[in-house]
């Protein structure tokens, strides 16, 4: 059975059942693999992308449930065209291993699309569940205020 | 004879046990400069094993796992202050497996010294292990050693290269060397002339290396020292940075895997009837403990390993972590296999005291839970392996995967791509040996075999439970006697019989630093390790034996500065003071960063703790507030001493990770056995720390240690006692069991 995705602006059809994850769409399918496998329960946050503009855990939405277009970490910029979030990110030189980093700046843009200039408490609330085994956060945490200044809401 | 003569000599049996075991060198060989590794492409010159230039510009090849410690960055940057190229033209690689790329300084880790008061016989012993490393080709990322083994030979390799370009302009010119430049990838003559290293290069390389060389003065470096924007973030901003997990190749296929939950035990039987039908399976793989499908999509094969019925062989070692801990209590029963430190007379002091400190200790097995579950991806063609694995060891993956699959070890290539986080667990070659198992069975097919993590947290190589039991004496105000003795299953043993094929005799320091080695004036002190082996499956874990015995000695420190009524942190002072300066002036910093004043409020409680561990004295201290009745860890305070700081961002990182990762450990860390299986399985029920509960961390770097000191481990031993002194002031209840959240409330 095939079903239509649009991810990052293009229109993608695979045959795969309803069921399959679409982090596993994205990875092994499409070969988008900058959108990471962490737990496979949304414990850890690394499989962030977004569906219209809303943060979630690719690894719980099935294939058949996607219900919008699908951003990934490669639609949301590129090494040549970086978002304001990741160019915060380079500039605090954040990522140790960096491997949960493709989930944490799509939560932390989602966060600045909804909270243009976000408290601690509102980077906690957003950002506790994407976890991070090197210990990034503090450096998270000022990457996000920093892009938040740059992108005129602070 | 002396007490430094004996250890020598045991010392000396590690490395004759290691040429018994099969390595067999003469003094010609370990001298001789090994082959360049490197095949540079049509277009390119390598002039050394760590260089590649063309006319793109250089590439420096950094032959040890970059798994978030920033090393392919300062390694690089070693090169570069010397070879005199732009930063932003330096493209780095990790580049082959190979003897050429071993590690220095991972033998001397092993050396029953105290670091900080190293003789220089024994810094000569030290350094001549480097040769043995070299002979067995131990190309291994760990023990806080890349910067440490790298700075002399990446320095080196950027200087003789430098060297020899200018020869080949020289010759090109007909000017003499002394007349030339370098600068910014080019030999410049002293009329303006700019001759480019990628023109030069391929002269360069028929020109034999210059004799003698001095390296760059510190006080000239302008990359060294330096905060350098790392080599790998804007590929990890944005999704392009390859991990293991990321390797992809045309037509491969991708698989999931089972393996006995009882560690250790094999496939009794197996039916895999209804996993054969399920969607997109293609093959299904048994192996030894184990079962692997094959699939269109990882996600699938996942699906269909839970649906192979399998019959698992019992565990060979008991199956609760009740009765684990009675062999490890039964353990101090046992003759020691150490004792490192024996100042004074510890016996007759106790003996003869009226009054003693007692304590008693325990820390649990923990997993490392590496954020990138373990992967790797094998191809197989009858004749060769490849295998792509994000690995701290490719050396051991290459052999013990040739091993697997038959092959000649030459017939294997290991790629070494970004690790999503290591902390040791990828140091071991499992992952990649049961990809190579997989692929075998399909030749011709690059296979990719992804574990789930509740497979990974279940088959891991676990830091072990460990037990200690102290003794004290204080008198006036001072300690006069302390006796500590752990009891634990041995990593060094384990490890080295598995990766190396012998264990070595003599004393294990692995399992008694971060205790025997502190720079502690104290006149009676004594610390002993007791073995209690067993057979679950345990391995190096960031910072080894030092994540449970400095927890031990830092508590029992406490407990001693609390009896004879002492400023824990003035007690601590006084007794480094004896032994060590620059690890006294650790305290003096932390105490002036966090206005230590010894008093604190009644919601608020801060404790202190220093340790040396891979030659880095670090004292932190750790801030808890009580917030209605739950503990939160609201700051942290870190002075270390690198003896050399090459890149203060990075070092401060790194001692940041090893505080949250200490602290993850501290509070909520528990790896238990049922049934002769690992009870937790996924983050839910092994959970770390997160940004909401992570504290506020200031981190001060100082340059006095007589030597420079690793950063990617040092940062981790003193967090948990810090924090367990933090909750004891807090409290009134002295923590002697980890992690603390079975006996503290805290906000998560």
């Amino acid at each position: 059975m095939t079903t239509t995705l649009t991810i990052n602006g293009t229109s993608h059809t695979v045959d795969l059942p309803e069921d399959v994850p679409l982090l596993w769409v994205l990875r092994d399918e499409i070969g988008l693999t900058g959108t990471k496998f962490g737990c496979g329960v949304a414990a850890c946050g690394a499989c962030t992308v977004h569906i219209d503009g809303e943060a979630v855990r690719s690894c719980q939405v099935g294939l058949g449930d996607v219900w919008g277009e699908v951003t990934t970490i490669e639609g949301h910029g590129t090494p040549d065209a970086m978002s304001a979030v990741q160019e915060a990110w380079v500039r605090h030189q954040v990522a140790q291993c960096g491997y949960c980093q493709s989930g944490q700046i799509m939560q932390a843009a989602a966060l600045l699309q909804e909270i243009s200039n976000p408290t601690d408490a509102d980077i906690d609330d957003a950002m506790a569940g994407n976890l991070c085994r090197c210990g990034t956060y503090p450096r998270i945490r000022a990457a996000i205020k920093d892009a938040a200044k740059v992108m005129g809401g602070a | 004879m002396s007490r430094v003569g004996k250890i020598t000599r045991r010392t000396l049996l590690v490395a004759s046990a290691a040429v018994a075991g099969g390595v067999a060198f003469g003094v010609y060989q370990a001298r001789r400069e090994l082959p360049n590794p490197l095949r540079p492409a049509e277009g390119q010159t390598s002039l050394n094993p760590y260089l590649i230039i063309d006319q793109s510009g250089v590439t420096i090849i950094t032959p040890r796992a970059e798994m978030g410690q920033g090393i392919h960055t300062t390694l690089a940057a070693m090169v570069a202050e010397e070879l005199d190229v732009a930063w932003d033209s330096v493209k780095v690689m990790h580049g082959p497996g190979d003897q050429a790329y071993f590690n220095g300084a991972i033998m001397g880790l092993a050396m029953p010294f105290r670091d900080y008061a190293e003789t220089d016989f024994q810094t000569r012993l030290k350094v001549s292990s480097a040769v043995m490393a070299k002979m067995m080709g131990l190309q291994v990322t760990g023990g806080s050693t890349s910067t440490i083994d790298g700075y002399e030979k990446m320095r080196m390799a950027g200087a003789t290269a430098r060297e020899t370009l200018k020869m080949a302009a020289a010759n090109q010119l007909g000017a003499g060397v002394d007349t030339l430049e370098t600068r910014a990838g080019h030999v410049i003559a002293a009329d303006g002339t700019m001759l480019s290293y990628a023109d030069l290069a391929p002269e360069a390389a028929l020109l034999d290396t210059p004799r003698s060389l001095e390296l760059r003065d510190p006080s000239t470096w302008r990359y060294l020292g330096q905060s350098m924007p790392r080599k790998d973030q804007s590929a990890k901003a944005t999704g392009t940075a390859e991990f293991g997990a990321d390797v992809r190749l045309p037509g491969m296929k991708f698989a999931a895997i089972r393996i006995n939950p009882n560690l250790g035990a094999p496939v009794e039987s197996y039916d895999d009837t209804d996993a054969r039908k399920m969607a997109g399976v293609e093959e299904i793989i048994p192996f030894d403990n184990g079962v692997a499908v094959v699939a269109t999509n990882t996600w699938l094969a996942m699906k269909a390993t839970d649906a192979v019925q399998i019959t698992w062989a019992p565990a060979p070692y008991p199956p609760s972590t009740k009765e684990l801990l009675t062999v490890i209590e039964a353990g101090f029963e046992s003759k020691p296999n150490s004792t490192l430190r024996d100042d004074g007379d510890v016996e007759t002091v106790l003996a003869e005291a009226t009054e003693k400190v007692t304590a008693a200790y325990s820390v649990p097995w923990l997993a490392h839970a590496t954020m990138e579950p373990m992967n790797a991806t094998a191809l197989y063609t009858g004749d060769a392996l490849t295998i792509w694995s994000g690995n701290q060891a490719p050396l051991i993956t290459r052999d013990k995967c040739a091993e697997a699959v038959g092959l000649d070890k030459d017939a294997v290539e290991v790629i070494t791509p970004f690790l999503g986080g290591g902390f040791g667990r990828r140091g071991e070659f499992d992952f990649s040996r049961y990809a190579a198992l997989v692929a075998k069975a399909v030749p011709g097919t690059p296979i990719k075999v992804t574990w789930s993590r509740e497979e990974d947290m279940r088959h891991d190589f676990y830091r072990p439970a460990a037990l200690a039991r102290f003794e004290g004496v204080v008198e006036e105000g001072q300690i006069k006697a302390l006796s500590g003795a752990v009891s634990a299953p041995s990593v060094t043993r384990q490890s080295s019989l598995r990766l190396a094929g012998f264990a070595p005799p003599g004393p294990d320091k692995g399992h008694v630093e971060g205790a025997f080695d502190q720079p502690y004036g104290i006149p009676n002190f004594r610390y002993q390790g007791h073995f209690a082996d067993l057979e679950v499956p345990i391995g190096f874990w960031r910072s080894v034996g030092n994540s449970y015995n400095a927890f031990f000695m830092e508590s029992f420190i406490d407990e001693m500065a609390h009896a004879a009524a002492r400023d824990p942190l003035e007690f601590r002072k006084e007794l480094a003071a004896r032994e060590h300066e620059p690890s006294a002036m650790l305290l003096q910093k932390v105490k002036e960063m966090s206005d230590w004043t010894g008093q604190t409020g009644p919601d608020t409680g801060r404790g202190v703790a220093l340790t040396y561990s891979f030659g880095t004295p670090v004292a932190e201290i750790i801030e808890v507030r009580d917030e209605d009745g739950a503990i939160r860890v609201t700051n942290a305070w870190i002075a270390c001493d690198v003896g050399r700081a090459l890149d203060p961002e990075i070092i401060r990182a790194q001692m940041s990770s090893g505080l949250i990762y200490g602290l993850s450990a501290a509070i909520w860390g528990e790896i238990t056995f049922e049934n002769g299986q690992v009870v937790q399985e996924n983050f839910p029920d092994y959970d770390a720390m997160r940004i909401n509960t992570c504290p506020e961390i200031a981190v001060e770097i100082r340059e006095t240690n007589t030597h420079m000191g690793g950063v990617g481990e040092p940062g981790l031993p003193p967090a948990a006692p810090a924090l367990a002194n933090a909750v004891f002031d807090l409290t009134g209840t002295r923590p002697r069991e980890l992690p603390l959240s079975k006996n503290f409330s805290f906000v998560s």
